[in-house]
């Protein structure tokens, strides 16, 4: 089982770009996106649904008949979700994390869980690949990381998974990045993204996640992002160039792989990509 | 005083480069940095630093291994999977993963020998600092941090407090990507969101998401498409599905290579070029002026 993330940091790095044309590069590989907040990755591909299952987190759900209002809920709760008023105890939905501190330490046994719908996973079957599963945060919904957690547990122990991330460097993404065998940061060599490639290195560091860098829109004006890397002993597994071309192709949902040179590159980030997974 | 800020559901639109420029164009702003977790802003406007605090809004347990019985009753409670064992079988001990504990506290309050207690966690540092254009406050969350979206309301309200007492009549706000808690809680309370948006399907999937957020949220949005000319056509199919949901489109801006020469020269497309951009994101500010 081979699992390789693919993070930024900096959003637009082209993380969507790389996985979906790694995956079809591959031929066999399971394309999972947990870029919940706003998935992409199945609008390359000519997906067939398979199946559309709504993902849940826990809520308190108070039984009035039985709470006294005593207090004890709202007063356990570190998130501040419970308020407990003169006559009532108010739930704040959003802002509970489902730890069930309150149903726990209710005396009078008051405090149930109901569902509370974050999104949904979709399975989809695509030609010349495994299979393509994402997710989809309900419009509204603040934390995704419920439903990323959700949607990893679909990952099989067999086989390569491609797995795209959302960017950023906080909660959701570490969840994406986290339990995969290799975490591949695309960049682009822009001062922003330059900026947003180090903060990404030190969410790999933190997570002791082994990483290479790829390098797109190679030729961009800015920072020397090849000798950043060679100074760090960083690997820059494969680079794709700032072509306007690329841009439009991208615009249009088409995969690069499709052009014979392109698909070269890719099968050959591809082939080091699972050596440098193998060595670690 | 009038709070615009900048959105876009997917990362790396132009948001950053936008706002930077809106800044350039607006008279003395209050700006705010709220994508704390990858922060581009400064990069442009070279803030330098004149108050700093730290962001601690979560706590994270902590295990006192010599109070510690081994009794594993906390893991078995922990929701999150925040509690692992740690030793060989003869001395088991519990650890606590600060990763993904959530500082709920089930954990301290279970524990029968009181040897967990919850600790702050820093997951930050906000910044109020002079700008060529303005005040600025902005922040960085700590990598892999918690509490994202109090770390965002946090640099807004500090951005509102200056605003009222310099007089200033605006606060330009520069979003983070994507949905969930820092956008909707960059979102709230602004008077106008500027949605920026390219013609990719990609991006014309994401500015449907975004769009169909800020009417959830009753916001009032207008729609700039950005390097319009990668793509017209999705261009034109962006700008209906805004109409379609009351966003209406109020700039386009033709990709311009001079922008990340800009960048690199730390200026905004308006002090560095007569490039393409320049006039249009000029054209764009004065319509969004016009109306708020």
């Amino acid at each position: 089982m081979v699992r390789i993330s693919i993070a930024s940091g900096k959003g637009g790095t082209g993380k969507t770009l790389v996985a979906t044309n790694l995956a079809a590069a591959a031929g066999n590989a399971l394309l999972v996106d947990l870029d919940v907040e706003e998935p992409n990755c199945h609008l390359f591909f000519g997906v067939k649904e398979l199946s559309r299952e709504v993902v849940n987190r826990k809520v308190p759900f108070i039984d009035e008949e039985k709470c006294t209002v005593c207090g004890t809920c709202a007063k356990v709760c570190e998130f501040h979700a419970i308020a407990s008023l003169a006559k009532s105890v108010l739930v704040f939905d959003e802002l509970c994390h489902g730890c069930g501190a309150c149903s726990r330490f209710c005396p009078e046994q008051a405090i149930g869980e109901r569902d509370h719908a974050v999104g949904h996973i979709v399975r989809t079957s695509v030609d010349g690949l495994r299979g393509l599963v994402y997710g989809s945060l309900r419009i509204g919904e603040a934390s995704s990381t419920v439903l990323i957690k959700r949607i990893k547990m679909e990952i099989p122990k067999d086989g390569l998974t491609i797995i795209d991330c959302p960017p950023g460097t906080a909660c959701p993404a570490v969840e994406s990045m986290r339990g995969s065998d290799l975490c591949v940061l695309v960049t682009e060599p822009t001062t922003f993204g330059f900026h947003d490639l180090k903060l990404a290195l030190a969410v790999t560091k933190k997570l002791r996640l082994p990483r290479v860098v790829l390098l797109n829109k190679k030729g961009l004006p800015g920072p020397d992002v090849e000798k950043f890397c060679m100074e760090n002993r960083i690997s820059i597994i494969g680079e794709i160039p700032h072509e306007r071309a690329i841009a439009e192709e991208y615009s249009k949902g088409r995969l690069l792989v499709s052009n014979p040179e392109h698909r070269r590159n890719f099968e050959s980030v591809l082939g080091k990509l699972l050596e440098e997974a193998e060595r670690r | 005083m009038k709070e615009i800020v900048v959105l876009s559901g997917k990362g790396g639109t132009g948001k950053t480069v936008i706002l930077a420029s809106f800044a350039s164009l607006a008279q003395l702003p209050v700006i705010a940095d709220c994508d704390v977790d990858a922060p581009n802003l400064h990069l442009l406007l070279s803030p330098e630093v004149k108050d700093r605090g730290i962001f601690s809004s979560s706590k994270v347990a902590v295990i006192d291994g010599r109070l510690c019985n081994s009794c594993m009753e906390c893991l078995a409670t922990c929701r999150f999977e925040a509690i692992t064992t740690v030793g060989n079988k003869s001395v088991q001990k519990v650890a606590i993963n600060t990763d993904a504990c959530e500082g709920c506290g089930v954990c301290m309050r279970i524990c029968p020998s009181g040897a967990v207690k919850l600790a702050e966690r820093e997951s930050g540092e906000w910044f109020v600092s002079n700008t060529r254009f303005g005040q600025m406050v902005h922040a960085l969350l700590a990598p892999g941090g918690e509490n994202s979206g109090k770390l965002v309301a946090l640099v807004k309200q500090k951005a509102r407090v200056i605003a009222n007492q310099s007089g200033a009549r605006m606060v330009l706000v520069d979003g983070p990507p994507g949905l969930s808690c820092p956008v909707i809680s960059a979102a709230a309370g602004a008077d106008l969101l500027v949605l920026v948006a390219e013609p990719t399907v990609s991006g014309q999937s994401d500015f449907i998401r975004i769009a169909d957020l800020c009417n959830h949220m009753k916001a009032d949005a207008v729609l700039v498409v950005n390097r319009f000319d990668i793509n017209s056509e999705i261009s034109d199919s962006i700008e209906r599905e805004g109409t379609l949901r009351g966003i209406r489109c109020v700039g386009r801006i033709p990709y311009d290579d001079a922008i990340p020469i800009a960048m690199a020269n730390v200026k905004t497309p308006i002090e560095w070029s007569d490039g393409p951009s320049k006039s249009a994101i000029i054209d764009t500010w004065k319509r969004i002026i016009s109306r708020t």
